[in-house]
């Protein structure tokens, strides 16, 4: 990738992580931590990979999205209000009685989702039977869906595993945001359900796996994703959660809490910080 | 008497006659025999997709499947596909309204010698609590044909309950030119006295039960209710303020299914003295099934029993 492209993209997703704080922080609560780990992903997803028309957000050869781990649901209408699926400014309204911002996806309501989410492990299932409609219709949109790593310790998942592999839905990706944090702590000790990569071989999947903050990474595996037939593909995306605000790094507690006006303005200015390196 | 069927035969016949007419898949997770999707499968083994056993994944394979525009119709034994799966349903087929039908066979005591797992008396209260969702429970193998193509004109999430166990087809000798209309009540029978209101697998058993009463005296009133919900609450209400005494009958807990929908209705509208045939809040058990629907008071005796007992409290009213 040129590094004009990286730039780039680097800057929308700074923007994207920078509304994520603003739509958190005016929500009062939410799960900013999750969000800021997928943010570089979900920029790439809706800026380079997907086939997807913002002006005509339904119709029917569109790729689709689904975001299983649904509580990061201010990552996906970021990126969705960035790429101008609606106003920015109406993220200010998230979790608000009178928006359209759920507080996890919700498919009538807000443009561009594609399946209402937030039940952990029925993304991943729900990705599968729209990759089996796309290839039944011969059609050539492809599916791809973003799973939290805590989420993996749900059974269906592995149902939905078992399933893409044996009707080989090689237009599937699943991207499993690896930052290794989960409510009650690291996933390692709360229920480990690593290692991904070998359950995932030993599922019948094609395993990738990458830096989730380094776009040349990213794009290398969504390209080799679409080369391989008879097998859906897992990219194992290593993240760090709360990406880009200091405080927010690796601290379990960011998983599902608001900062207060102080530490709003921290991670503001922390983000307006590292966009100041993209100019 | 007419003919013996179970509903499932209906299902499965239905599924495969009105596959060339309809366009729609089918999933079912390792039952497919059983259920009669197999039928199906047979036919247009392109449009059938087994699941395994995994339920959950099923029903969410099914939403995101109707979530790109296609009909589909999601199997298994009624404890699995309502009760496993509930709260699948719920958020990806219940929430985002999709046009799911999702088919619960093999419902309570009538699976027999299988007992108390497979025995899922709880289905229809279940799907009836999720917000959006029609719940229907035909009475014979015609009837159960005729839902299976009303649910494919129809926009939305299904729950469609079919038994194991044989049932006299009476649809075609009683109402010869019946046509089946999800959330409408039929009156099987005019009465005076007394309203029997049922579903399922009693349907038949309630017109014995009127014929016993008939020679009593007692004219009783038979409606099938096959849709619990959307209720057909005005045909309830009309017949109990005809007779004043109501008795729901079903195959199903006496509590959230069609006798606790009938009675939430009336004290609503016309409260009168109503009392309920169905398993009171017990769990199934092995056995043939005929001595099982005597052990659980499923019988045409205990319906005009308590036919008798209602008709006696509206004068101790």
């Amino acid at each position: 990738m040129e590094n004009s492209k990286v730039l780039s993209l680097s800057r929308i997703a700074n923007r994207i992580r920078r509304n994520i704080i603003e739509s958190v922080y005016n929500a009062k609560c939410g799960h900013p931590g999750g969000s800021l780990s997928i943010a570089d992903i979900m920029t790439y997803l809706y800026f380079e990979e997907m086939n997807i028309d913002p002006k005509n957000p339904d119709f029917s050869g569109r790729d689709r999205f689904v975001l299983s781990k649904g509580h990061t649901a201010p990552a996906l209408y970021a990126a969705l209000a960035e790429r101008g699926f609606f106003p920015t400014e109406d993220l200010k309204t998230l979790r608000k009685t009178a928006s359209y911002l759920q507080g996890h996806p919700d498919m009538k309501g807000v443009p561009g989702v594609d399946m209402s989410t937030g039940s952990l492990g029925q993304g991943i299932s729900a990705a599968c039977g729209m990759a089996l409609s796309s290839k039944l219709d011969g059609s050539p949109f492809r599916v791809y869906t973003v799973l939290g790593d805590g989420e993996s310790e749900e059974g269906q998942v592995w149902e939905a595993a078992m399933f893409a592999a044996h009707y080989k839905l090689d237009n599937l990706v699943a991207i499993l945001d690896l930052n290794g944090l989960q409510i009650d702590g690291p996933i390692t000790e709360v229920m480990n359900p690593t290692p991904h990569d070998e359950k995932f071989l030993a599922f019948g999947w094609n395993v990738i796996t990458i830096d989730a903050h380094d776009f040349n990474e990213i794009e290398a595996a969504f390209d080799a994703a679409r080369k391989i037939e008879g097998k859906p593909t897992v990219i194992i995306a290593r993240s760090i959660k709360g990406k880009g605000v200091s405080y927010m790094e690796n601290a379990c507690e960011w998983h599902g809490q608001a900062p207060k006006e102080d530490l709003y303005k921290v991670a503001i200015s922390d983000l307006d910080a590292i966009g100041e390196t993209l100019k | 008497m007419a003919d013996k069927k179970a509903t499932r035969e209906g299902f499965g016949a239905a599924l495969a006659e009105l596959g060339e007419k309809y366009d729609f898949l089918v999933l079912d997770a390792d039952l497919a025999a059983a259920t009669k999707t197999g039928v199906f499968k047979k036919k247009y083994p392109e449009r059938f997709f087994d699941c395994g056993i995994a339920e959950g994944n099923m029903i969410s394979v099914a939403a995101g499947i109707a979530a790109t525009g296609k009909k589909v119709f999601a199997a298994s034994f009624a404890m699995f596909a309502a009760g496993r799966s509930f709260e699948q349903i719920r958020n990806s087929i219940g929430y985002p309204h999709l046009n799911v039908n999702i088919v619960g066979t093999h419902a309570s005591i009538t699976v027999g010698e299988d007992g108390a797992t497979h025995q899922c008396s709880e289905d229809l209260a279940l799907m009836r609590t999720i917000p959006g969702m029609t719940v229907i429970c035909p009475a014979d193998v015609t009837e159960a044909y005729a839902a299976v193509e009303a649910v494919l004109n129809h926009c939305g999430p299904c729950y469609l309950r079919f038994g194991r166990y044989p049932v006299p087809n009476l649809t075609p000798e009683l109402l010869p030119d019946y046509k089946f209309e999800i959330g409408k009540g039929v009156t099987y029978r005019e009465g005076s006295d007394v309203s029997i209101v049922a579903n399922g697998y009693m349907v038949h058993l309630a017109l014995e039960a009127a014929d016993i009463l008939a020679a009593e005296g007692i004219s009783a009133e038979v409606i099938n209710i096959h849709t619990i919900k959307p209720l057909d609450i005005d045909l309830i209400e009309a017949s109990a303020r005809k007779t004043g005494a109501v008795v729901t009958a079903e195959e199903h807990s006496i509590i959230g299914g069609l006798g606790a929908a009938v009675c939430e209705g009336l004290c609503e509208r016309y409260p009168v003295p109503t009392l309920r045939v169905g398993v009171e809040d017990k769990f199934g058990r092995s056995g043939q099934v005929p001595e099982l629907l005597e052990i659980y008071g499923l019988t045409a005796g205990n319906i005009a029993a308590k036919a008798r007992r209602a008709i006696a409290m509206k004068s101790a009213k």
